[in-house]
């Protein structure tokens, strides 16, 4: 089988990815390897809702949730001095995927708008929650000074070794989705979003297939969390934030919804185009004091008139999942 | 196809190639603080103040051009602390300042000395901070946290006020004030009522309140809170009956919004408008002059945070690469402050005096203005310094 | 006994405040099956409008009566320019698009007014208190607020029953193509509809001036609170908007002054002070989640 363009210019961006340590060392800009991890890490939770979103249909706009839970398991553990990564890792997972059970066991029984608002209303608990435990800084959060510990295998303090973790992850989790929604069981989620009698018809109820996609989505962006708690080396309710819901949502549909590669394209648009209307030199000032005015117009342009996403633009010859 | 790959490859190079020239003659401070959203309100304040200070100082120290960057952290400690590592690697800054909000600082302040960069915070003043984590590089132009509140506390006590009902958001610093005041305020406590963070009405909390018959009422509100606190406060009619106390709540910035409903309003603070010296009539009358408006202590700080800065380049001559002798002048804190003469502790947090402002009605048709009535405390230092290990 | 009536009115008050809001944005939903995050945006826009008006003008009637006709204008023509088309658009795209309404309207209002809040005066004859009973005394604007609110929710009910417009709008909801196929200019009558939501909107924002502070971003305080309104009420019925908006605003307001006490009661004093705020800011949203959990269709549903 040929792979299809889009296929191709992700293998390349991941392989340009791959080269950015290297390019950062030789211009000695090592910012960019923070910038570029941070774009990756939001990738992977992107890329956890476009499972449930792109191909499953379910608007939820409630995704921070478990980027928070992720980094919750993270900072909580190590404020009780138990730094084991694969423990915290684990009970990021395990807890995220707890949690989008039970949101999921609820809201996955509404639809439409209802859908949205109860995604919405679980997320703003879990916010509310933060901020009020003042064991674990309140809203002031708490600094996690020593990261996720890999005795003997892998050292996150040190920015290269940590840069290849994400990339390595991004890398299974874009692998992983691709082929979760182009099997069987994929096909069912699918189906469901387009046609939810049809579904019924053919045998299936969808509700089991939904729940285990929306948990297996919440699982997911809570590795995603345990990832920027580490990069951030801060744990705080804002990752909590509903704004940030709107901002992985924002970044499914820039990068191309329903696509592979779109949540990495989407992360990185988004994230640089904040740092550019920000801080580009040779924009003027009007657009550095309200960058978020021209955020907001490219947001709006985006949707009405780029509806495809990036990913849109490098469409090959045959539609569908296949990246 | 191949096209797109170029450009992409184009664009990575592009970004790389930004790279400044490794040779600089001047002196780089980024400074972050919240520049969009509702709170970018403060750090407006914060920027006009930090470029006066450099208009003042000629846009040079000890004969260096200054470069001053600023960052934009969005109330957000993740993107602080992302911005912070942009002034970092990427513009290679000499100092690091600004940063209004504590969860931000607890983030990007660890970042900016763990680099071996010195940080100047010119507002918040987490106990952290001031206590087991105080670091070498780590200086505030502002307070700790607690300063404030506790010399309230301390004047509550003092005058014999008893029965007080207090209140504030339910959020970390929201518990902090509370403890800071009770560090000095002995007398008895009604009820403490925590409210929803960004809560916008008061009129349930207000009733109880009423309910209560306490004999005075301290608060924490700041920003837009704090604008729609004293306003019920006011229509409600509670304003003669309870004398109502705060800390952060009522200043140059929320005064415009909220004009005779603050008036009579009690508030301790480090810094007035109207403290007589040289220094703060240069900086409040020229920023009155540029921007027709009273200035913030969020700027009052802000713009002694460049002028410490400047005591240091010039102690060193100009040799930022005398880190050590930046750190030493810095502790003499040789400038002049527009708070007046002030010292650092060991902790690098100012011991300084705090003052009760009073809400009093400006001149005819303009706003009410803070006024000094008296100094609660001289010479405060902070209840942490204690914590912190470094020795000098 | 008098807190506890002066709580339930404090609570009302807050309901009819949702209301308002809740109104027209349960209509778009209804009706144009939009979902629109930046309806609190025109909130905030009729709150800067009755500022600047009645202080250009000194007359608060007239300032009130420019802003709601200004929101009105404001939201016909954002309904022209960018709402229009995403009517076919799946909710993803409202929610996306509606969000970056939200930073385009935040940003232009601090372009145009800073960033700082603004004073909203209120005039002389609407301050001071009312005694409604003995030892209850009750801040005018307040029950002005109440009672503006009640009557909106009448006029509403008899336009939407009574009248012509009022039996498209229900038609709308129950069935848009029908609607379309006898003939109705579709389009004309979304435009009306979307305009009426917004100087709802746009008045409870001009109530909301004189005791709130003014500023932007001030919608958003309030969006999530009355999204929670309609879901508990059932998208697209007036009815469920007005029950929806009592319920959460009492629920809310009595939680606010009642939960720490009532927890103190049952637990120790050191527990209810903790978890007492804490749950009060969630009650809302455990409520919605109930009834949803429940009823997915909300309490007054306008469709099976």
């Amino acid at each position: 089988m040929k792979p299809s363009p889009r296929t191709l210019v992700l293998f390349a961006v991941l392989a340009l990815l791959a080269a950015v340590p290297t390019l950062a060392a030789a211009f000695n800009q090592p910012f960019y390897l923070d910038l570029f991890r941070r774009i990756m890490i939001f990738a992977i939770a992107a890329a956890s809702l476009n499972l449930i979103l792109g191909y499953g249909g379910m608007v939820s706009f409630g995704h921070a949730a478990y980027l928070g839970i992720g980094a919750y398991a993270v900072g909580v553990l190590a404020h009780h001095g138990i730094h084991n990564g694969w423990l915290q890792w684990a009970v990021a997972i395990g807890g995220s995927a707890l949690v989008a059970l039970v949101i999921g066991a609820v809201s996955i029984r509404t639809s439409g708008i209802y859908f949205i608002m109860i995604t919405l209303a679980f997320t703003q608990m879990l916010y509310y929650m933060g901020i009020s435990i003042e064991e674990y800084g309140g809203d002031d959060g708490i600094r996690v000074a020593k990261l996720s510990q890999f005795e003997g295998l892998i050292d996150l303090a040190n920015p290269t070794a940590f840069y290849y973790v994400v990339l390595a992850l991004l890398a299974v989790v874009l692998l992983l989705v691709h082929r979760l929604v182009n099997s069987r069981f994929g096909m069912v989620i699918r189906a469901a979003k387009s046609n939810d009698a049809r579904t019924r018809a053919i045998g299936f109820s969808p509700y089991p297939y939904r729940l285990a996609a929306f948990v297996i989505a919440g699982a997911i962006c809570g590795l995603a969390g345990a990832l920027l708690v580490n990069q951030t080396a801060y744990l705080t309710p804002e990752f909590m934030n509903w704004t940030r819901s709107g901002e992985l949502m924002f970044m499914v549909i820039l990068g191309g919804i329903g696509t592979t590669a779109g949540p990495l394209f989407g992360a990185a648009a988004l994230l640089l185009l904040e740092d550019l209307l920000q801080g580009w030199s040779l924009l003027p000032k009007l657009v550095h004091n309200f960058w978020q005015f021209y955020l907001g117009i490219v947001l709006v342009l985006v949707v009405l008139f780029a509806k495809r996403g990036l990913a849109g633009l490098l469409r090959g010859s045959k539609d569908g999942a296949d990246g | 196809m191949l096209l797109h790959k170029a450009v992409l490859a184009g664009l990575v190079a592009g970004l790389f190639a930004a790279a400044p020239a490794l040779s600089q003659q001047k002196v780089k401070i980024g400074f972050i603080t919240t520049l969009s959203g509702p709170q970018g309100v403060i750090g407006n304040d914060m920027r006009n103040s930090v470029e006066l200070a450099l208009d003042h100082l000629g846009r040079k120290m000890a004969g260096l051009p200054v470069e001053i960057i600023y960052g934009d952290d969005q109330v957000k400690p993740d993107v602080g602390k992302q911005v912070a590592d942009e002034m970092l690697k990427k513009h290679q800054v000499n100092f690091v300042s600004g940063v209004i909000w504590s969860n931000v600082m607890l983030a990007v302040s660890p970042t900016v000395t763990g680099a071996g960069t010195l940080m100047v915070g010119t507002n918040a003043g987490p106990n952290q901070l001031a206590g087991k984590d105080c670091n070498e590089r780590h200086f505030t132009t502002s307070w700790q946290n607690d300063q404030t509140p506790e010399a309230m506390g301390k004047y509550m006590q003092e005058a014999g006020i008893n029965d007080v009902y207090v209140m504030a958001p339910n959020y970390a610093a929201g518990k902090d004030m509370l403890n800071g005041f009770k560090r000095y305020y002995k007398g008895r406590i009604v009820d403490e009522v925590f409210t929803r963070l960004g809560q916008t009405d008061y009129q349930a909390e207000l009733s109880q309140l009423r309910a209560k018959n306490p004999k005075a009422v301290f608060v924490f509100y700041p920003g837009g809170m704090g604008i729609s606190f004293l306003r019920q406060y006011s229509e409600a009619g509670l304003r003669g009956q309870f004398p109502l106390y705060s800390v952060y709540t009522v200043d140059e910035l929320s005064i415009p919004a909220v004009k005779h409903a603050a008036l009579g309003q009690l508030e301790t603070r480090y810094w007035s408008p109207d403290l007589k010296n040289p220094a703060n009539q240069k900086f409040v009358g020229d920023y009155q002059k540029k921007h027709g408006r009273p200035p913030s202590f969020y700027g009052a700080q802000s713009y002694d945070g460049m002028m410490l800065i400047d005591s240091a380049v010039r102690a060193v001559k100009g040799n930022l690469a005398d880190q050590k002798g930046m750190i030493a002048a810095m502790r003499k804190a040789d400038f002049n402050s527009t708070r007046g003469k002030f010292s650092y502790n060991t902790n690098h947090h100012p011991i300084q005096n705090f003052y009760l402002l009073k809400a009093v009605a400006g001149p005819s048709g303009k706003d009410p203005v803070m006024e000094i009535q008296k100094t609660v405390f001289a010479n405060h230092r902070d209840s942490f310094y204690k914590e912190c290990a470094m020795k000098w | 006994m008098i807190l506890i009536i002066e709580q339930i009115l404090n609570g009302l008050q807050l309901g009819v405040m949702l209301f308002l809001m809740a109104a027209g944005l349960t209509l778009v939903f209804g009706i144009m099956n939009l979902v629109n995050l930046a309806h609190g945006a025109l909130y905030m826009v009729g709150a800067y409008l009755a500022t600047y008006f009645f202080q250009a003008t000194g007359s608060f009637v007239l300032g009130v009566a420019l802003a709601l006709a200004g929101t009105l204008a404001v939201g016909i023509l954002t309904e022209l320019v960018a709402l229009r088309t995403l009517y076919e658009r799946d909710h993803l795209d409202q929610v996306l698009a509606t969000f970056g309404l939200i930073l385009i309207f935040n940003e232009l209002i601090a372009m145009l007014w800073g960033r700082a809040a603004i004073y909203s005066a209120l005039p002389e004859y609407l301050q001071g208190h009312l005694e409604i009973a003995a030892g209850l005394r009750y801040p005018l604007y307040r029950l002005l607020i109440i009672v503006v609110g009640l009557a909106v929710a009448a006029a509403l009910w008899y336009v939407v029953v009574r009248t012509r417009l009022g039996m498209l709008i229900r038609a709308g909801a129950s069935n848009r193509t029908m609607v379309a196929a006898l003939g109705i200019n579709i389009r004309l009558l979304y435009t009306v509809v979307f305009g009426f939501g917004a100087a709802l909107a746009g008045l409870a924002g001009i109530m909301a001036g004189p005791i709130y502070a003014v500023q932007p971003g001030m919608g958003e305080l309030v969006l999530i609170q009355v999204f929670v309104v309609i879901v508990v009420g059932g998208i697209g019925s007036i009815r469920g908007a007005l029950a929806g908006a009592l319920i959460v605003g009492l629920v809310d307001t009595l939680g606010r002054a009642f939960l720490k006490p009532f927890l103190a009661t049952v637990t120790t004093p050191s527990a209810a002070d903790a978890a007492g705020p804490a749950l009060a800011s969630m009650l809302i949203y455990l409520l919605m989640a109930v009834v949803l959990a429940l009823r997915p269709e909300g309490l007054f549903a306008s469709r099976g």
